[in-house]
């Protein structure tokens, strides 16, 4: 639907060494040429060639990159594509795709890619339908979950913003629709002094994203539990595929394995830790650190029990950990005989729900489902209390937000009249929208109606 | 229960269109058709309020004056009837940035009526015929004829519906009621009903007007007095400035107060909107005075402005104090605001109820989707304002005539005018309330200026056949003149010479420490065009309006330049047609509330479609793809 420059990682977001961003579009290679400091322009470069070089972004290097050159017709999308393969890693990533979106290019929505090589003629029918699928399948996540999906913090904080810009824009548009009935006159001090704190804000909610501990969306999920309560094979049962090495020896997982699942529509970031015991064990003790400190900062906790054990010290420290939290228990090991029952656990575990579940017969794997998507609707789990932007997309919005709103000022400063302040106002309007998920509609006539009396 | 007149005839005069209302609209959809070689017949209730203005005394102001120009550029007769007829004029905004300006004049209404009509009169293939419509005659979905109250038959090829408020009307203050239309003249009582039984959906919508008060019985020592400007610039781009430089009146500004307020918070329950004698929906913009108390109570005092109605009338209209309260509670409040102590009130303030169509049933032609040949106009469609209406009328009698000539319609899009946001909104968002016109509705602003409504539409115009080739040649001379003249501006260097300095310094400006373009100094907040004229020498001599787009356009080309890559970016979505046999109902990965909007608007582009509440991006993202298949 638009023909501007876009631009995705496009491998998936996991610590392997070697990731792609992608940037398709009419512009594709001047903003390549931008950050790309190699021995020939791109833009000047043969189809289909790889060039060895640096991403920079100003006077720092981000990564050593191969840069891969095609030109439209020729490619996945049809357009102008280049595609640069990084190798530091997330981190790396994630500051090169940034780079380019500085430098031009707008974030890929989900899909956009492939819906842009669909739209010239790269793809048939059939593939078109899987393409509406995936469009659809967003568009559905989108609805059900794009306001809860935003921690509650970050949605407040977002909203106030925008609660303070549209309230000054309707002020400044009432004044220009009824210059008879309300001044702006002298306005622009005061729009200076609330843009300036919107700017702090702004910037804020930026300089936690930097901080940002984990870049994947969705809702930060911990497995805890004793060691060899089946906490891996839970894991591997949640994305598929053998990925945690699981074996009968207690205290095998010795690093902490992140693998990013989908359960029930909902994307879940699950990070399996060691288990949590009292250990000599140096490495291990690493391990158990690290588990206890990501329990404490999750959105959501599963905590893996081995029903065929009986309860120990070790379950009462857990248990410690995890109370008023968003927990779930699973009593594993449900195909063996088991010592302790649903009612024995419900009884020590007070509000928190029970599941018994079996990770090796992959049994109750769809109560767990339903009792996440249950507590994710009901809005109990939504994300961490801390307020820290981890989407790449949300955070060019703030930062295109953050631009806008520096204009305003710049404006003022510069003293252009008032409804030039309402251009820029309602860009930053509109960017912040994006991340909360709402349209700007109707919104400034109905601030301007409810806030403002005007009219013969 | 119908007819007075119990025999149908036919009446053999043949014509090919018929307007029906003789307000804003209807005047200005009849001159459109007749102009453009149509017969037609315009049917009134009432020949002697053709182009009545029953509420404020005045055309134009914010966003609205807008209109006026666009009307005029587009070869409407609006702004020449104005400026012929206004007895004070303002531009509104002038401290404010040129995309806000905005013309607003003071009619004298009668005078505005009668140049209005005369213009009609003197218009070849219109007819005038003061007669009420009862029912649209159709023949298998497209239009063949009204029918009158006396039963007779008009047949004809297109009509366009502009009955503004007359529709099943009544005003309404305290518990008085009247079937009437605005000032006591007849309602029409039967059209709603032929209309429903087309299948058209129906609204009730209310507006209201404040009393009229005989100016010898004012005070005016009491209120400040507003005046017109100095200079008057004309609304239509065909009149010589020169011609407008008259003697003005002026208006009175007054406030209510805590007695006032008083009086009125202690009568509510007599108004009938409280009562529910009033079911429809109100326009926010224009609330009544006991709204504008209730809803603000912390305002200890709200705008009066007294506006005489014409020169040859002592009667004066109270802006900002429309209201439907009961006549006794009338004379208490008017009385109790400074200088209206002993105001004698010529006629009530009421409220007025009328039937008007939810506008989503129409094209963006302004033509029904359902009924071919039959086009609507003005406060039928659910807006308010004259201009509003003019503008529409404007755009459904420019359609019925293309209609008729077999060609298609014309769209002024988001992007062209305020006519197109006017009517996109009215066809694509539900609305509650009869609809203002704002600045804030038009997202293109900077571009859709009063004062370039020309060079936007004044070709469109000339291919509709509205525009003489005269007006469209000097048309494309100006924008030579404009074209040539920036760009020698952006060329031209200025070096650092004493007297460059001296010039800056005379207006506050920092000096210069190189040379810059004069250009670059125009873009300066505290410079401009003219005020650079001495340190640029090589200045051709050019017409004021030249002058007025070189210094626009290069001031705020950053700002216009950004809105025209928006812009580019919308028309690539307008410009994606969807066909009019889609089914929805088809594609599957559409979201249901999605298909249900999509199936009640039917929008005719992507872009239409991308602003219906309700359909979301993603929505949007599967139509796109459908569409390609």
């Amino acid at each position: 639907m638009k023909n501007d420059t876009i631009a995705a990682i496009s491998t998936g977001m996991t610590n392997s060494g070697i990731g792609i961003v992608r940037i398709s579009g009419d512009e594709a290679f001047d903003i390549a040429d931008r950050i790309y400091k190699g021995k020939s322009k791109i833009a000047e470069s043969e189809s289909h060639t790889i060039h060895y070089g640096h991403i920079t972004d100003g006077s720092e290097t981000i990564d050593e990159v191969l840069v891969m050159v095609m030109k439209s017709p020729r490619t996945f999308t049809g357009e102008n594509t280049v595609e640069i393969n990084c190798h530091g890693g997330t981190f790396v990533l994630k500051r090169v795709l940034e780079a380019v979106l500085k430098n031009g290019a707008r974030a890929a929505e989900p899909g956009e890619f492939t819906k842009r090589a669909f739209l010239n003629g790269k793809m048939d029918l059939s593939q078109a339908e899987a393409v509406i699928d995936v469009i659809n399948s967003e568009n559905e996540y989108a609805l059900q979950s794009s306001i809860s999906q935003l921690k509650g913090n970050i949605k407040n904080k977002i909203n106030d913003i925008r609660n303070e810009i549209i309230y000054h824009t309707a002020f400044i548009e009432s004044a220009l629709d009824d210059p008879e009935h309300i001044s702006v006159e002298g306005y622009g001090e005061t729009l200076k002094s609330a843009a300036e704190k919107i700017i702090t804000e702004l910037e804020k909610l930026i300089r936690s994203a930097d901080n940002g501990r984990v870049m994947k969306e969705g809702i930060n999920t911990v497995i805890v539990g004793k060691p060899n309560a089946g906490k891996s094979s839970l894991l591997n049962v949640l994305s598929g595929h053998e990925r945690a090495i699981v074996t009968d020896i207690e205290g095998t997982t010795r690093d902490i394995l992140e693998e990013q699942v989908k359960l029930g529509g909902l994307s879940l970031n699950v990070i399996d830790t060691a288990g949590i015991r009292r250990t000599d064990d140096v490495i291990e003790k690493i391990g158990v650190d690290k588990a206890q400190e990501y329990a404490k900062n999750a959105d959501l906790i599963i905590y893996v029990v081995d029903a065929s054990k009986d309860l120990d010290e070790n379950d009462d420290k857990i248990l410690g950990l995890v109370t008023d939290k968003n927990t779930i228990i699973l009593l594993n090991k449900s195909d063996l005989d088991t010592v302790i029952t649903a009612d024995i656990m419900k009884e020590k575990a007070g509000d928190i729900p029970v599941i018994s579940v079996s990770a090796k017969e992959e049994q109750g794997i769809r109560e767990l489902e339903e009792k996440v998507k249950e507590m994710f609707l009901k809005g109990e789990i939504s994300f961490n209390d801390q307020i820290y932007i981890t989407n790449i997309r949300q955070k060019n919005a703030l930062s295109q937000a953050l631009e806008s709103m520096k204009k305003v000022i710049m404006s003022i400063e510069d003293g252009m009249p008032e409804d030039f302040y309402s251009i820029d106002l309602m860009d930053a309007y509109e960017s912040l929208g994006s991340i909360t998920g709402e349209a700007v509609g109707e919104d400034l006539i109905n601030e301007i109606f409810s806030k403002f009396c005007m009219g013969k | 229960m119908k007819y007075s007149a119990n025999s149908v005839w036919e009446n053999k005069d043949e014509y090919d269109v018929a307007v029906i209302g003789a307000g804003h609209a209807g005047c200005e959809a009849a001159l459109a058709t007749a102009r453009l070689g149509f017969r037609t017949v315009m049917f009134t209730v009432s020949v002697d309020s053709i182009a009545l203005m029953p509420c404020n005394p005045n055309i134009g102001g914010t966003s609205k004056g807008h209109l006026v120009r666009e009307i005029d550029a587009l070869g409407g007769e609006m702004g020449k009837v104005i400026d012929r007829t206004f007895i004070q004029s303002k531009m509104l905004n002038k401290s404010k940035g040129p995309a806000v300006h905005s013309l607003r004049a003071q009619a004298d209404k009668a005078d505005y009526s009668r140049a209005m009509r005369q213009v009609l009169e003197n218009q070849e293939r219109l007819d005038i015929r003061q007669m009420e419509v009862t029912d649209i005659l159709t023949e298998d979905g497209h239009v063949t004829g009204v029918k009158t109250y006396s039963g007779a038959v008009y047949r004809c090829r297109a009509v366009i519906l502009c009955t503004g408020t007359y529709l099943k009307a009544r005003c309404i203050y305290g518990d008085v009621s009247m079937y009437t239309g605005p000032n006591g003249l007849q309602s029409a009582n039967y059209l709603t009903d032929s209309l429903k039984s087309l299948g058209i959906k129906m609204y009730r919508f209310k507006t209201g007007t404040p009393a009229r008060i005989d100016r010898n019985s004012i005070d005016f020592s009491k209120m400040e007095e507003q005046k017109g400007d100095e200079r008057v610039v004309p609304f239509s781009f065909t009149t010589d400035p020169d011609d407008v430089q008259i003697d003005q009146v002026s208006c009175w500004l007054t406030y209510t107060n805590e007695k006032t307020h008083e009086i009125i918070r202690n009568n509510l329950d007599r108004s009938p909107l409280f009562s529910g004698a009033i079911e429809g929906t109100g326009p926010r913009y224009c609330p009544s005075i006991e709204d504008k108390v209730v809803k603000f109570p912390d305002k200890n005092r709200h705008q009066v402005f007294i506006e005489p109605e014409g020169i040859h009338t002592t009667e004066m209209y109270v802006g900002g104090m429309s209201s439907s309260l009961p006549e006794d509670v009338q004379y208490a409040m008017y009385r109790s605001v400074p200088g209206l102590e002993h105001a004698k009130i010529v006629r009530n303030a009421y409220a007025i109820e009328y039937d008007c169509i939810d506008a989503r049933q129409l094209k963006s032609t302004l033509e029904f989707k359902n009924i071919e040949g039959l086009f609507s106009g003005g406060q039928f469609n659910g807006s308010s304002g004259y201009e509003e209406a003019a503008a529409q009328g404007l755009i459904a009698g420019i359609n019925a005539a293309r209609k008729l000539q077999g060609k298609e319609g014309i769209i002024i899009d988001r992007s062209q005018g305020y006519i197109g946001v006017l009517i996109d909104d009215l066809v694509t968002k539900e609305s509650h309330e009869p609809y203002r016109m704002m600045t804030s509705r038009a997202e293109y602003r900077l571009l859709l200026r009063q004062d370039n409504a020309d060079l936007r539409l004044t070709k469109t115009g000339y291919e509709v056949g509205l525009i003489d080739e005269e007006r469209y040649q000097n048309l494309l001379r100006k924008e030579q003149m404009i074209d040539a003249e920036i760009e020698r501006v952006e060329r031209t260097n200025i070096g650092t010479s004493e007297k460059v300095q001296k010039v800056l310094e005379s207006f506050g400006s920092t000096p210069l420490n190189s040379g810059t373009t004069l250009a670059e100094l125009i873009r300066r907040p505290e410079l401009s065009y003219e005020k650079l004229a001495d340190i640029d020498e090589k200045r051709p001599e050019l017409p004021c309006d030249v002058e007025e787009q070189v210094n626009i356009n290069i001031k705020y080309d950053g700002y216009i330049k950004r809105q025209m890559r928006q812009v580019e970016q919308f028309k690539k979505l307008e410009n994606k047609k969807i066909p009019d046999d889609i089914n929805y109902d088809d594609i599957q990965s559409l979201r249901i509330e999605a298909k249900q909007k999509l199936n009640a608007i039917r929008p005719a582009s992507i872009g239409q479609a991308s602003r219906i509440s309700g359909v979301s991006p993603a929505d949007v993202s599967v139509l796109l793809v459908y569409l390609k298949q």
